[in-house]
């Protein structure tokens, strides 16, 4: 069932037994299961970064009374992963404008949206992947000292979230062009921008505490 | 699609149809069906575990013996841990409450069934990983919460802690999506009419604990990827050498640690609240009170978890802060066992065998407690830590608050189940066993503790004051696998020789009661609308099985349908279709455990290829069938 924005159907619905009631076989937002599921999932994940970051600040203000980076390597420097950060955000604005499109039954801009949602989060990914990461690597590793195995740790289980939500925005964007969705049924879409934003969102908790703390 | 037939009940059994036979086992999505494998699984790994136990307390009958090696005594109290918590008190409950859930709150299936079919295939695969540990004389042996720097690689440089931390993380994968499960079954499918003030206790208690698992643990799974990270790759966390400091590890477990006995307890407690009503012919005391009271243990039990860090130099002020919240914590349980006292006194009970279990808990939880409450006195617990006393105390709250409400559990809930119903002298005989090995075996180590048996040594010297408490310690310890076994023997002879279950054979107030011994794959014959807290006493239609249309039933025929209805007061929103069975959660399960082998033994072929094979899976699982809403 495919529809332009200007031709709204009607909720498709089913008899349930009980004497003349209807109710609708599509569901999304809180109606449906996955809303819900996906929340769930968030609430999980959140604890996972939560429980990473405190254990930063927790070796810092344990073993960092030298200075913090400690054994003498230098602050993080920010243009780069400011710009990153930029690229990062601005990818739930279209992601953002496709899951509101698609409420509205407009096909052609769900699809620009997720794909545009998807190259910003691939440039992000890209960049932290070919440029960022091999000039911290001139100066420490992973395995150089507790800091080194925090900076990785924490900024790569991030980037194995946004590879994990290029992915599912791939699946979606599949789905949109065997047109799956329409203003009844975008359930995927609607958990595929809650778990972008997510990501996004947990970008600032992530750039605040890997490259901006050691600046205080 | 929606085929309304004059046959509603034909057109049920087509739509939820499961063939039946062996295959389907791999494949079924129903809940009642995982609900079954994941108890005998964790029935089986309990098995596993009493084992592990009885050689332990075999080699602790007397001084100085030497039945196994100190080596294989390590990895026996580690993997006697590691199982009994992960492999079996959690995915028992797990069990019951994916058996019951769906029929408490009067629905079809739970909210994910595939997730659901994939969550038991996970647990059991992450059983077989750690297992694998014993084949190659390798299991873990730091302890169930392998505390670092014992942990790492420095000091423990075989790979069975490598077992350990992803084994741990294995588990949580099942746990996870298991608890997500629970959630969204308990707050969007509750039949019509359920609004939250009539949601069963026991519903509540599996809404807790699935919460109180959503939140804690990610610690938990943090802590073993760092782990791993350093053991593996070099990383540092916990050596402070470069930067790391053990005492990480300790916080990241016990945030998790002590959130994880109540995960465990408030189902088992929620199964008591069951049980209760039913067995003294009136309602609970206290609805309210019990349902605030565990809601307030899941939530108090995160900010408690420094008190089994009482003796590791935390500053004072955190101490006391601990020390007071775990003296806190003591009042939700007190207001739990005045209500059910209170009931137990206010009804007329009929002591069959699952209200025998349930009084035997409430003793045997009430010691534990106490003992409990003298460690949140930090000078004490600074006496008697590391001893046997802290093991009398949590065998006192674990067994006591998981294995009597289990066994209870399975004596009421069994026949509904099976269809079949046990035998009552046995029960009783299983019960007194039981109850009296569980004591024998365990109050004698508060004894030994004080005397200054440190726990986990292999043997001990004579004249000590220690073998007479160690030598009933053992005797009780296999007097209490006896009694077990008991239950076991009687559940076979019940599947062979046991009369039929009736739909109620206690006098049941819940739903589960309004449906048929064993129910049929689409739970009721109509799904039906609730006007009480105990609608199988106040609604007498409900007896019959199917609630007429007019009395509120919905049949909801055309399909593998189920309701999805609002979370506050339960007025029906939408018609969910529901995924048939599948074997690709199985398939994705098998990628993930060749993974996890790829990993542990450092064969990166074969994880690579468990990394493709749970990709396949994964989109044979997603692959759209135009079944349900959007494939």
């Amino acid at each position: 069932m495919t529809t332009t924005a200007h031709e709204m159907s009607t909720i498709p619905t089913v008899p349930t037994g009980a004497p003349g009631e209807r109710l609708p076989i599509v569901a999304s937002g809180p109606d449906s299961f996955g809303w819900w599921g996906m929340w769930g999932l968030i609430a999980t994940e959140a604890m996972l970064f939560g429980s990473l970051l405190a254990s930063y600040f927790y070796l810092r203000f344990r073993t960092g009374a030298g200075g913090w980076p400690p054994d003498g390597i230098h602050k993080p420097e920010l243009v780069l992963p400011l710009v990153m950060s930029a690229i990062l955000w601005s990818s739930s604005i279209p992601v953002h404008i496709a899951d509101r499109a698609i409420r509205r039954g407009n096909q052609g801009l769900l699809r620009v949206g997720l794909l545009a949602g998807f190259l910003l989060g691939a440039i992000f990914l890209g960049m932290q992947l070919l440029v960022e990461y091999p000039k911290i690597l001139t100066e420490f590793h992973p395995t150089t000292n507790a800091y080194g195995s925090l900076f990785f740790t924490i900024t790569g289980f991030h980037g194995f979230h946004v590879v994990v939500g290029l992915l599912i925005s791939l699946w979606t964007q599949m789905r949109a062009r065997q047109g799956a969705f329409d203003e009844h049924r975008h359930v995927t879409v609607q958990n595929f921008a809650m778990y972008w934003h997510f990501v996004d969102v947990v970008w600032v908790l992530v750039l605040f505490t890997v490259y901006l703390s050691p600046h205080f | 699609m929606a085929t309304v037939t004059t046959e509603p009940l034909e057109a049920l059994e087509q739509s939820w149809y499961e063939p039946p036979g062996l295959i389907s086992w791999f494949t079924t999505v129903d809940h009642k069906r995982i609900g079954m494998k994941y108890l005998v699984t964790a029935l089986a790994f309990f098995v596993f575990g009493g084992i592990e136990s009885l050689i332990m307390r075999a080699q602790l009958g007397g001084p100085e013996l030497h039945l196994i090696s100190p080596e294989a005594y390590n990895q026996l109290f580690s993997m006697h841990g590691v199982t009994m918590m992960f492999l079996f008190a959690m995915p028992v409950l797990s069990g019951f409450g994916n058996f019951f859930v769906p029929l408490m709150v009067g629905t079809r299936d739970m909210a994910f069934p595939r997730l659901n079919a994939f969550g038991y295939w996970v647990f059991l695969a992450a059983g077989i990983f750690l297992y694998s540990a014993f084949l190659i004389g390798r299991a873990p042996d730091a302890g169930w919460f392998a505390y670092t720097p014992l942990s790492d690689g420095k000091f423990s440089p075989g790979i069975n802690i490598d077992f350990y931390a992803l084994g741990l993380i294995f588990t949580a994968i099942s746990s996870t999506g298991g608890a997500i499960n629970f959630i969204v079954t308990i707050l969007k499918m509750r039949a019509p009419g359920m609004s939250i003030n009539r949601i069963p206790i026991f519903v509540w208690g599996e809404l807790a604990m699935s919460l109180a698992i959503v939140f804690a643990l990610p610690p938990l799974t943090v802590a073993c990827t760092l782990l791993e990270l350093q053991r593996r790759f070099g990383f540092h966390f916990f050596d402070s050498g470069k930067g790391g400091d053990p005492l990480l590890w300790q916080h990241l477990f016990w945030i998790f640690g002590h959130p994880e006995v109540y995960i465990i307890v408030l189902p088992a407690l929620g199964v008591v609240s069951a049980i209760i009503p039913t067995f003294v012919r009136r309602r609970m005391v206290g609805y309210t009170w019990i349902v605030v009271a565990e809601m307030a243990t899941a939530l108090i039990g995160f900010g408690v978890w420094t008190h089994h860090m009482f003796v590791t130099g935390l500053p004072q002020v955190a101490l006391s802060f601990v020390s007071l919240v775990s003296f806190m914590i003591t009042i939700p349980s007190g207001v739990q066992i005045f209500a059910w006292v209170a009931t137990l006194i206010a009804g007329r009970p009929v002591l069959r065998t699952p209200l025998l279990f349930v009084i035997g808990f409430i003793l045997v939880f009430v010691l534990g407690g106490l003992s409990g409450v003298m460690f949140a006195a930090i000078p004490f617990d600074a006496q008697v830590h590391d001893s046997y006393f802290v093991v009398a105390h949590f065998h006192y709250v674990m067994v006591g608050a998981v294995i009597f409400p289990l066994f209870g559990a399975l004596y009421y809930w069994l026949p509904k189940m099976t269809g079949k119903l046990m035998s009552e002298r046995w029960g009783k005989a299983s019960f007194w066993t039981i109850f009296v090995g569980f004591n024998l075996a365990f109050f004698p180590m508060h004894i030994a503790g004080i005397l200054g048996q440190p726990r986990r040594t292999y043997t001990y010297q004579a004249g000590l004051g220690w073998t007479a408490p160690n030598l009933i310690s053992t005797v009780g310890s296999f007097l209490l696998g006896a009694g077990i076994l008991i239950t076991f023997v009687n559940w076979v002879w019940s599947l062979r020789r046991g009369p039929e279950a009736p739909n109620d054979p206690w006098g049941g107030d819940t739903l589960e009661w309004a449906t048929t011994s064993p129910p049929p794959e689409y739970n009721f014959a109509a799904v039906p609308t609730v006007r009480s807290l105990e609608p199988v006493w106040d609604q007498p239609e409900l007896r019959d099985g199917a609630q007429p249309a007019d009395q509120g039933g919905r049949a909801l025929v055309g399909g593998h349908l189920t309701l999805s209805t609002s979370m506050l007061d339960g007025t029906p929103r939408a018609v969910i279709p529901m995924p048939h069975a599948t074997a690709w959660p199985l398939v994705a399960t098998a990628g993930l455990l060749f993974g996890f082998w790829g990993v542990v033994f450092g064969a990166w072929l074969l994880g690579g290829a468990g990394a493709l094979l749970f990709a396949a899976g994964m989109i044979g699982w997603h692959w759209p069938k135009g079944e349900t809403q959007e494939g």
